[in-house]
């Protein structure tokens, strides 16, 4: 009994402490990558060294910022919103394999929870939005409620083509399943994927509900300080999801070029920040798309592609 | 092709970050300026006859000079003794300067010059009104002036004195 406890503590400080670093290291990737392709240099004085510490210096200061809450607002749903943002990404943390055996939790329904919860983020969106009684915010919302509603539909379809082709929904099981071949097999689900993961998390050039140019900031007009903060790691931490759903989904987990064993934690994370880092690229490429382009890349490109892989997928499951 | 510039994006982005960033880390780095640069105007005090004519032509009104004249004692015998103008006080109210040269351009000796000097911000407007000491001080960043481009015409001093020697010859 106290070992399964001491075992249970173990995987949820594990989960946490990843909740906590990764998101920060995907950060300041993000600072840095953006900086030098924009011919910049990004942060270069917080800790010393090429400022590695800008994100703790920033966190430092919302904790010192005050803490506003609109007349107007919905004050309780206001003060929860960040938390329901945030928690489905910390949840989702606990459910994803690193190496072999090394997971918080492996669930035989994995893949199904994972989408789920990862689905739930849009709630907090939708409260910030509507609690915060501001135009902008609730314009924003309702574009992400948009969004997120075309967008789900393509996100799951091509997970479901994954979970076909290893006839399981566990995700170690996936990544047990996987084959090399299967990048050949499975690309067109893999950009699906990762494409509707980036408009899922609202990153650019899908940030049509934050759209600073013409909302303000979106459902995060009203936000300051800590809760702010809090928003903002959220959509990091919904970067490093993204990524490593696409990693273990599409990329193998971790399954590497030698020692799976030993080193498939490793093997994870590479493939992890590489995905992330594509991730920041994408964004710093290309602009962000009008409403009618999102939703006509959503239906009509999208939605069209994931499901003639699903088919593509049963028909090589059948002859095979 | 159709969507050929989503992989243009892409590159050009990847290439940018592989390249050297542009950025001048400035309080670090001090920052390599030309030579004409217009950061500030020094006052060479000593070449200064006090013709008052940068006072006149400037058009902020921002130069102030106060003087008073002495009067040298003759040097032989039966001569007339010659008045000097002593230079008291030769301000500029850089809160006023705009910066346009024109009291560089109409120094008729060579007594006032533009140096790239820039770090002479102040927390009171009013402490921006430089005295002849700090102006004379910036004499010593006047870089010397940068040499003429390959089959340049000579500058016209050199032109001159080339000249007087052919004549002397």
């Amino acid at each position: 009994m106290g070992r399964i406890v001491i075992e249970l503590l173990l995987r949820v400080a594990g989960a946490l402490v990843a909740f906590l670093t990764l998101p920060l290291l995907v950060g300041q990737l993000e600072h840095k990558a953006m900086a030098h392709m924009q011919g910049r240099l990004g942060p270069m004085y917080a800790g010393g060294f090429h400022g590695w510490a800008q994100l703790v210096a920033d966190g430092v200061k919302f904790v010192q910022k005050e803490e506003i809450v609109p007349a107007a607002a919905d004050k309780t749903v206001f003060r929860l919103a960040p938390a329901a943002g945030l928690l489905p990404y910390l949840l989702v943390f606990l459910l994803l394999p690193l190496g072999p055996g090394l997971v918080g939790q492996a669930l035989d329904m994995g893949l199904f929870v994972v989408l789920a919860i990862v689905g739930v983020g849009v709630v907090g969106m939708l409260m910030a939005s509507w609690s915060s009684a501001n135009k902008y915010s609730l314009l924003g919302g309702l574009r992400g409620a948009a969004q997120l509603l075309g967008y789900e539909l393509p996100f799951v379809l091509s997970a479901a083509s994954v979970a076909m082709a290893a006839g399981t929904l566990s995700l170690p099981g996936i990544v047990e399943a996987w084959r090399p071949w299967w990048l050949l097999w499975q690309a067109p689900a893999a950009v699906v994927f990762f494409v509707s993961g980036l408009a899922e998390i609202r990153r650019p050039p899908f940030d049509m509900p934050i759209a600073d140019s013409e909302l303000v900031f979106g459902y995060l007009t009203e936000y300051t300080g800590l809760r702010f903060a809090l928003f903002l790691l959220a959509e990091y931490a919904g970067i490093v999801v993204v990524s490593a759903l696409t990693t273990v989904l599409f990329l193998g987990g971790w399954k590497g070029p030698f020692a799976d064993h030993q080193l498939g934690w490793l093997w994870t994370l590479v493939k992890v920040f590489a995905v992330s880092f594509v991730v920041i690229w994408v964004r710093v490429a290309y602009p962000r798309l009008r409403e009618d382009q999102l939703q006509r890349v959503c239906w009509l490109v999208l939605v069209p592609v994931a499901l003639a892989q699903l088919v593509l997928t049963a028909v090589v499951k059948v002859v095979l | 092709m159709r969507g050929g510039g989503l992989a243009k994006g892409l590159a050009i982005t990847l290439r940018t970050m592989t390249r050297r960033a542009h950025t001048a880390q400035y309080p670090d780095v001090r920052p390599d300026l030309p030579p004409r640069s217009r950061g500030v105007i020094a006052l060479f005090e000593e070449n200064c006859t006090v013709c008052m004519l940068c006072a006149r032509e400037c058009p902020d009104w921002c130069i102030y000079i106060d003087s008073h004249k002495e009067t040298v004692p003759a040097r032989e015998e039966g001569a007339r003794a010659r008045q000097r103008n002593v230079l008291d006080r030769f301000a500029i109210d850089f809160a006023l300067c705009m910066y346009c040269g024109i009291c560089i351009e109409v120094c008729p000796f060579d007594a006032l010059f533009w140096t790239p000097e820039f770090e002479y911000a102040e927390y009171d407007v009013r402490e921006l009104t430089h005295e002849k000491g700090r102006l004379r001080e910036w004499m010593w960043t006047v870089p010397p002036p940068p040499p003429l481009d390959a089959n340049a015409e000579p500058s016209k001093e050199a032109a001159a004195a080339r000249k007087a020697l052919e004549i002397e010859a």
